[in-house]
Order: structure tokens, then sequence, then C-alpha cells
């Protein structure tokens, strides 16, 4: 076999880094959306993707779905599981503290992790590409067609989120609640649903990124906990609650990851990514682009 | 000692010593000893954990971690470096101490959301680290062949003498933390879960305390580990992985995190759940924890350990 050129083996690793850390950035970015509204972190992000990506499998591969229509319904069906999980642990729970929060959270992801694999087992899924599985050449890497894929998708959840939230009442509304629910509450916003909203939201985003990487990652029910350990990262490391800071964080994660695979070893690729956590963690707890005033008025 | 402890001290010693009696008579039960060792094992850790949540404010979810470095410690000491297993043991409490030093005092500066994911992270790191470092751990697939323990020429392979070990190591830690809890560090750290900011203002030294109790719980974690080592007899990292740290955090919080009682009620519950109760849900046992622990952080926020005064306060008011 032809041995790669070393430009080919750097545009490789690049595109698998983009790929993978773009779905960092949409955990990121879903942890964002419930954090600015609620101060919590929903240690359930990382089973929404799993979600996302298996059932997709159910209604592409299982049920024979034409895609598009599969990957709509699998978004709507994961916004309904977030939805469902705002309106019974999160919202009877009413000025619990941050202990309690985080225990519920975790507990709703095991209670998932468990439902998903008393529906699916074990095993990893897959589903094929969603458009042919001939790769593309750039600069004498193979590009898989679904990277193209999850890069446009990507990038179109992230724009249209950014306008929601700056155009729409809705996503205004959100942001006053990050602001100050009490003074939100006093003009007339009704701080219950946007807390609602913003799990379904996040729920969605969690299924999108689900949906989009199965085929070039797979599937299985124990997913979650890593994905949210990294999308944390990423979100920390872009500043919580910074959306831009989030997608950019979590691409650069992706990236490292991925040639730290290629260089360093591929066993550790998952632990230079949570190293990065700590550091970042232990030494900016305001992440890389966060603002260092505004972070120190929030709880960490 | 305060009265209400001595009493359930009291109790618990009965208690032990009746059950291997009754356990061992009954021919269906009799593997319930070997469970309650375990229990034990998982009480020690629990122990600390519930110093650290109920007690001191602050969560773990990487505790898995250092019930690892224990057993590993213990477990690559005692076959490659052929030491005493009791020495290895207490190399492992205090090598496990200085790295819970080392991580505590950057970590516990953090709160919340971000201590319990760079707890969480480092569990994670520490597990990576067991499977990929193959020449010193044996990687995935572990090793065997550790010996057993001896005390005084008495070999303690043996489930009762082993039962017996266990839980006088968990009695004797036991009235230790409680000391500690009733000591002037235990009402420091309780002002510190109340409000951090009142005690600092107080001149509480809220970090050092914290780091103490962190350090402390992560030794009670490594000697649970090497009991766990030597009783077992294999190490493999599946043993100490993410879903062990969160489920050490349930075992607190089901039976109450405020009371460390509970830790031992929680880890006796979900211990005996998941060991031998669950078995009919065979691999479906993560979605029962899962209900369980939702069920008793929305319904009982305080743990088993407030059911009967709970019921009580029912039955006054009807």
């Amino acid at each position: 076999m032809e041995k790669i050129s070393l430009l080919g083996q750097l545009t490789q690793y690049f595109f698998t880094g983009v790929t993978v850390g773009s779905i960092y950035a949409l955990v990121a970015v879903g942890f964002n959306i419930i954090y600015n509204v609620t101060e919590i972190i929903n240690f359930a992000q990382g089973e929404f993707v799993m979600l996302g990506g298996l059932v997709m499998v159910f209604l592409a591969a299982a049920a024979n779905l034409p895609l598009p229509l599969a990957f709509v319904l699998t978004v709507a069906a994961v916004t309904g599981v977030g939805a469902l999980m705002e309106r019974f642990t999160i919202n009877p729970l009413k000025n619990a503290t941050v202990l309690t929060m985080i225990i519920v959270t975790i507990a709703v992801s095991i209670v998932l992790k468990g439902i998903a694999m008393f529906v699916w087992g074990k095993d990893p899924y897959i589903i094929p590409p969603f458009s042919g599985s001939k790769p593309i050449f750039i600069l004498g890497a193979a590009i898989q067609t679904q990277t193209l894929w999850v890069l446009l998708i990507t990038a179109v959840v992230v724009v249209l989120l950014s306008l929601f939230f700056k155009k729409t009442r809705y996503g205004k509304a959100m942001l006053a609640c990050a602001d100050d629910p009490e003074a939100a509450r006093l003009v007339g916003i009704r701080v219950n649903s946007m807390i609602l909203i913003s799990f379904a939201l996040s729920a969605a985003i969690g299924a999108v990124a689900g949906a989009i990487i199965t085929p070039i990652s797979l599937m299985e029910y124990d997913r979650g906990a890593l994905l949210a350990l990294k999308g944390f990262g990423a979100a920390v490391m872009g500043g919580l609650g910074s959306f831009y800071g989030a997608v950019v964080a979590g691409i650069f994660l992706g990236i490292i990851e991925s040639f730290c695979a290629g260089f360093i070893s591929s066993g550790y690729k998952d632990a230079v990514a949570l190293l990065i956590l700590l550091l970042v963690l232990y030494v900016r707890p305001s992440g890389l682009f966060g603002n260092v005033e505004a972070s120190k008025i929030k709880e960490f | 000692m305060q009265k209400s402890n001595l009493k359930i001290l009291l109790a618990l010693i009965i208690f032990l010593a009746l059950f291997p009696l009754v356990v061992l008579n009954v021919g269906a039960v009799g593997h319930y000893l070997d469970v309650m060792i375990f229990v034990g094992i998982y009480s020690l850790i629990n122990m600390g954990l519930s110093l650290l949540m109920g007690y001191a404010g602050q969560i773990s979810l990487g505790h898995a971690a250092f019930f690892g470095l224990g057993a590993y410690t213990s477990g690559i000491l005692c076959t490659k470096l052929s030491l005493s297993p009791w020495l290895a043991m207490v190399a492992g409490v205090f090598l496990t101490a200085l790295i819970a030093y080392i991580v505590g005092v950057p970590s516990l500066k953090l709160k919340g959301h971000y201590l319990a994911m760079a707890t969480l992270g480092f569990g994670v790191i520490v597990y990576i680290f067991f499977n990929e470092e193959v020449a010193l751990t044996g990687g995935p697939s572990g090793f065997s062949d550790i010996p057993g323990l001896t005390i005084f020429g008495l070999d303690l392979d043996n489930e009762l003498y082993y039962y017996i070990l266990v839980w006088s190591l968990v009695l004797i830690i036991m009235i230790f933390s409680l000391n500690v809890i009733n000591s002037r560090i235990g009402r420091a750290l309780r002002s510190l879960h109340d409000s951090e900011v009142a005690a600092d203002a107080m001149g509480v030294e809220t970090s050092r305390f914290k780091i103490m109790i962190f350090v402390l719980s992560a030794a009670y974690a490594s000697l649970a580990g090497s009991l766990y080592t030597h009783y077992v007899g294999f190490l493999s990292p599946s043993s100490f992985d993410l879903f062990l740290s969160i489920k050490l955090v349930m075992m607190v919080v089901v039976g109450g995190m405020h009371n460390i009682w509970g830790a031992l009620l929680g880890t006796w519950l979900l211990t005996f759940l998941g060991n031998e109760w669950l078995h009919v849900f065979r691999d479906f046992d993560i979605l029962v924890y899962g209900a369980v622990l939702l069920a008793i952080v929305m319904f009982l926020p305080e743990g088993l350990v407030d059911l009967s005064p709970k019921m009580r306060r029912l039955w006054k008011r009807s």
C-alpha cells in the first residue's frame, strides 16, 4: 500500500479532529443553554447525544424511514425526553442545593442509560452515511462525506441558535432569565417556561449531535458520560455560558485529541482531553475566552 | 461520644456478631457473608465520602480512583516486589493520600459543578492509566495471583476471618470518624457546609479543613482498595470505573448524606441490591439503581435515615 504523505496525514487528523470537535462543541452549547437559564450543569447532556444516535439507528435502519424524516423524528423524540426530564425532575425541586441538583441530573443520566441498555442492549450500532460512503480526497487525505454533513449541520445549528437568541422573543426572554431571573419575572417573563424550553432545546441539540456522528463513530448505550465530560471541558474552556467560546473550544479540543491519537498514543487520547479540562479548571476557570469579571459573580 | 451514637454502635456490633451465626447456619443464604465483606469494604470508602459530602458539603465523583490506587499499590507491591501485604497497605494509604493532596489543593478551590467535573475527570484519567500502563498494571485484562492476608501466622483466607477483619476496621474507622465529626474540625466542617462565606468570615480556615477531609476520605478509600485486592486476589480496571464512583455517591445519598450512619445503611442496601437481589434483572441493574436514586432525591432528600422520623412526623400530623 502506498504510504500516506505527512501532509495527507496531517489533513486527515485535522478533519477527524474537527468532526469530533463539532460534536463536543454541540454538547458544550447544550450545557450552556441550560446553564444560562438555570445555573444548572446537566450531567445528562451526554445521554441526549447517545439517545439521538440510538433513536436515529432505530428509525433509519430498523424502521427504514427515509433519512430526513428519521432525523426530524429523532430530534423531536429526544426533545420530548428533555422536556419530560425538566417537568418531572428539575421543576419539582425548587430551591434545591447545587449538590442535590448535581445528583438529580446524574440520576436521570443513569436512568436514561439504563433505558437505552434495556432497549438496545450493549452492542454499538451504526447507520449508513447520509450521502454515500465514497470518500473525497483532499491533500492526500480521504475525507468521508459524512464529515462534511457534520460540519454543515453544526454550522447551521450554531447560526440558527444565535439568531434565536438575538432576534426572537423567546430567545431574548431566555437571555433575560440568565441575567437575572427575578427581574425577568418582574417584567412578565415566565421563567418556568423558559427553563422548560432550555431543557428541550439542549436535548434537541444533543440529539442532532448524536444523529450526525453515529455514521462515523457508531453509538452505544454508555457513550454519554465521556461525551458529557469532554463537552463540559469545551464549555469551560470557552467560558461557561459563551456560545462562540464553546464552539471554538470544542473544535480545538477535538483537533488536539485527534493529533494526540495520531502521533502519541490512541489509548491516552481521552486522558489528554480530560487533562486539558483539569488544567483549565485549575488555572483559569473563567475559560480561555471567558470574562474573568463576569465569572467571579457566578457560583463555581 | 454522644449517647445516640453509642447506642447505634452497640446495636451494630450485636448485629455484626449475630450475622455470621445466623447466615452460616442457614444454607440458602450462606454466601451472604461474602456479600457482607463487600458491604464492609465499600462502607470504608463511603464513611469518608459521607464526611466529605454530608459534613464538608463537597462532592467527589472520583473516589473509585482512590479505591483503585490503594488496590493497585497493594497488588503491585505484593506481587512484583513481594512486599508484606500490611506494609503495602500502609504504602498505598500514604501514596493515595499524597495524590489526593496534590489533586485536592487545586480542585477544592472549585465549587459545585466545577468540583464535580474536576473529580470526575480525575477519576477517568486514573482509570485510563490503569488500562494503558500494561507493564505495570496488566492493562485491561489486569493481573491475578495476589496473595491473601495473614496475621501472626493465621491465614485470613477464610470468609469468616476476613469478615471479622473488615468489619473491625469499619468499626475503628467509624469511631474515629465520629470523633472527627464531634471535634473542632467537625464543627468547622458543619459551618462550612451551611455557608462557606460565613465560616470564612468567622476565621474558620475553610480551605485547609476541606483538603484535610478530602485527603482523609481518599485514605479510607485506599485502605478499602487494599482489603479488596487481598480478598478478591485479582485486579482489573473495570472494578474502578466511572460507574463505581457514581455508585459510591449513590450509596451515600440513598442512606442519607448528612448522617454518617446513613453511609453504612446505603452501602448495605445497594450492595445487597446489586450483588444479590437484583440478579433477576441481570444487566438492567443500572436502570433500577437510577430509579432508586432518583426516587430518593426527589421524595426523601435526607436519605433513608430520615425515613422513620419522617413517618413519625406524618403520623403525628394525621
